[in-house]
């Protein structure tokens, strides 16, 4: 286990010896850049996601989400309150009711009757800070005949897609990777080399067979068509076969004297012992299936099948921005490839030590 | 308990052959080792036997029945690999019952057989444990544990102490021989070490270049090496070799003129008879059969270019006139020291073995 003690040792660990030595300050400002580029787009849009609609819309460039703060009004309806510096320079809370002109009619709250004219230079929002949860219920657990975005059924299709495609590409992958590693029969280098070399065609080129094969199969508008064509990758099967073989083959050849079968070989020995390299491809396969647009957009056009990033892409309309629903609920597709990558980052580092890849 | 026999095993991969045809008898309960330089094809011949590795040709049989073609799993043999090939992600407990379980084999009696092999092999302490937490030794005794549960009919052990320490080797040694003795399986035991060799087997299969240079029980192989390979092979330090040719040979005896000029007798002699006058030939003599030469006549002289004092034994190391290195073993303390030329007496006749230069077959003794 790491102590706390190790991660403090860890994050002052320097050159110089007492003091900073000059590279100290160079390696740790570069970092602090780096960890600031990746940082900052995202922590703008956690915080933009619990403001108002209109702070969206007017950018308000602070951090906070601000909310003026308002007063019931007599007729159901309420007053915005703002800040009016007197000229005697006292700075008092008034609610307002109408603008007229160059002024402003406000009264004082507690004395509604009392209507006076200020020159709107004069005022001031009287502002505090009130995240609008309302931003993330509303789209997932508010009324649904209030809205088009159904969140649990695009997180379930999501889900589904995510789940199920990484774990057929887990077996498919492992058992390519297992074949080529170690076994020997005629053309399995040039087979392997032919796999690798499929990296180097453009997805765009294959989109249009792809979509053929896929209609013609019948999976339009189904999740297996999502699933079924990206299942076999060849970085999956690189990536696995590079690491199966530095498992010795003298575990295969006991486990053969021990009258294991070959299947069972690749359940009971390599599977678990190549868990770093498929932690590794468990977590690139998650964040692809679950960030991938491009294929399902093409695939699936009912809006029942919809994964959450084809929902997300209906709140862009052509006469509405619905930001503040669209920034909620890209933090709620965030989460889950987070924790994933929080869960299996012990194994992603190791793993990618040990595989060699970068 | 099984008996193997090979009969003209053949090995090849591709057009390179590396076993060329090897015939050897094992009978039940015999403890056998191949030993031979890197190479030689001793593990790839273990490997065969195991069914690691597809026979080119001739026929292998267990008990009577051709194994050819029967895999691995199906020979019902058990072997222990140089590198213990334990599974690392497995408790001992697992590692040891993983066989049983795939023979599907009830749990009780998976259990009883784990629990008998732990308590035998002194592992109990540690069934729990990954490999990895294990010392070398804890983990060779859990790979042969793995073989001895599986009650295999032959153990096959591939160089597997070449990992131990020295101390840590002389123990495991009499570990496997005291087993071998408990269970009275047939075992065959591959190594490079003659001294494995020579201490734990009954007989020892000598192997050069994929080829059977001589099967025997290990005194016979140190007494009466066929061939000069075997000779100089077996026995520590190794043995003399001086050349020479034959110069005259008669009934009772043969002698030879060595290259500095020495006269030697030998009681041995080739089938050709006569016939070999001035074939040229090796003597080969072992360093602890050679005596310091006091009132008789030197066979030899020595000029002593290095001494090693162990207190039990002492060992000289030189040059013979004729330019040849030289060693002898003497019991007890010696006061020869570097730089000193000292006559030397080449045993007797009978401990003195003499090898064809050319094919280095041992002429047998009269």
């Amino acid at each position: 286990m790491i102590t706390g003690a190790e991660i403090g040792t860890f994050l002052s660990r320097r050159r110089g010896i007492g003091r900073l030595h000059w590279s100290d300050w160079l390696t740790y400002g570069y970092l602090l850049m780096g960890v600031l580029i990746v940082l900052l787009p995202i922590l703008w849009m956690i915080l933009s996601s619990l403001k108002s609609p209109a702070a969206l819309v007017e950018n308000d460039p602070r951090a906070l989400p601000y909310e003026q703060i308002t007063i019931p009004a007599a007729d159901g309806k309420s007053h915005t309150v703002f800040l009016w510096t007197r000229s005697d320079g006292v700075a008092v809370d008034v609610a307002l009711v109408g603008v007229r002109g160059l002024n402003a009619r406000v009264f004082e709250p507690g004395r509604p009757d009392t209507v006076f004219e200020v020159p709107r230079a004069s005022l001031q929002r009287k502002e505090t800070v009130a995240p609008r949860w309302d931003n993330y219920t509303e789209p997932t657990i508010g009324s649904t005949q209030s809205r088009t975005f159904n969140f649990l059924r695009y997180f379930w299709n999501s889900s589904f897609v995510t789940v199920v495609a990484t774990l057929l590409t887990l077996i498919v992958n492992a058992m390519a990777g297992f074949a080529l590693s170690k076994y020997r029969f005629a053309g399995r280098d040039a087979m392997a080399l032919v796999i690798i070399a499929t990296l180097l065609v453009p997805p765009t080129v294959i989109l249009v067979p792809l979509f053929i094969t896929v209609s013609k199969l019948g999976l339009l508008n189904s999740l297996w068509g999502v699933i079924i064509p990206a299942v076999a990758t060849p970085t999956g099967v690189f990536l696995l076969r590079q690491y199966m073989l530095t498992i010795p083959d003298e575990l295969l050849e006991a486990a053969r004297m021990d009258a294991a079968s070959e299947w069972k070989i690749f359940w009971r020995i390599i599977l678990p012992l190549s868990l770093p390299a498929l932690s590794v491809l468990a977590i690139l396969s998650v964040m692809w299936r679950w960030n991938d647009f491009m294929w399902p957009l093409i695939v699936l056009t009912q809006s029942e099948v919809f994964t959450l990033q084809l929902g997300l892409s209906t709140f862009k309309g052509e006469l509405n921005d619905n930001m503040h629903h669209l920034l909620a609920m890209t933090v709620l597709t965030l989460l889950p490839v987070t924790l994933v990558f929080v869960v299996l980052q012990k194994h992603i580092t190791t793993g990618i030590a040990n595989t060699g890849l970068k | 308990m099984a008996s193997l026999d090979l009969r003209n095993v053949k090995k090849a991969y591709g057009a390179t052959n590396v076993i060329h045809g090897i015939d050897l008898s094992i009978r039940h309960g015999e403890f056998i080792v191949f030993v031979g330089p890197s190479g030689c094809g001793k593990s790839t011949l273990l490997r065969m036997i195991a069914g690691l590795e597809v026979v080119s040709g001739g026929e292998i049989a267990i008990d009577g029945t051709a194994v050819n073609d029967v895999p691995a799993a199906e020979r019902g043999l058990a072997m222990v690999f140089q590198s213990y090939a334990l599974y690392p992600h497995m408790s001992v407990r697992q590692n040891l019952s993983f066989g049983l379980e795939n023979l599907h084999m009830p749990k009780d009696e998976i259990a009883r057989r784990v629990a008998e092999a732990a308590r035998m092999l002194r592992i109990e302490p540690y069934l729990e444990r990954r490999p990895g937490q294990l010392s070398g030794g804890q983990r060779q005794r859990v790979a042969i544990g793995r073989a001895v549960v599986r009650e295999p009919r032959i153990f096959l052990f591939d160089e597997p102490l070449s990992n131990l320490d020295a101390k840590l080797r002389v123990q495991m040694r009499v570990e496997i021989g005291s087993l071998h003795q408990r269970l009275g399986n047939t075992m065959i035991y591959v190594t490079h070490d003659q001294v494995e060799a020579m201490t734990m087997a009954d007989r020892i299969a000598v192997l050069r270049d994929g080829r059977l240079e001589q099967f025997g029980a290990p005194l016979d192989l140190y007494n009466r090496p066929a061939s000069l390979f075997v000779a100089g092979f077996i026995g520590s330090p190794r043995m003399n070799f001086l050349e020479g040719t034959i110069e005259a040979v008669t009934p009772s005896a043969m002698t030879l003129r060595l290259k500095g000029g020495e006269a030697v007798t030998v009681s041995c002699a080739p089938a050709s008879g006569a016939e070999a006058v001035g074939a040229a030939i090796k003597l080969g003599i072992r360093p602890e059969h050679v005596t310091l030469a006091r009132s008789e006549a030197p066979d030899i002289r020595l000029a002593v270019t290095l001494t090693e004092q162990l207190g039990g034994d002492s060992y000289l190391h030189g040059t013979t006139p004729s330019g040849e290195t030289f060693s002898v073993r003497l019991a007890g303390q010696t006061s020869v020291r570097r730089g000193d030329d000292i006559g030397l007496v080449l045993g007797t006749p009978t401990l003195r073995h003499v090898f064809n230069a050319a094919t280095g077959v041992v002429y047998p003794p009269i």
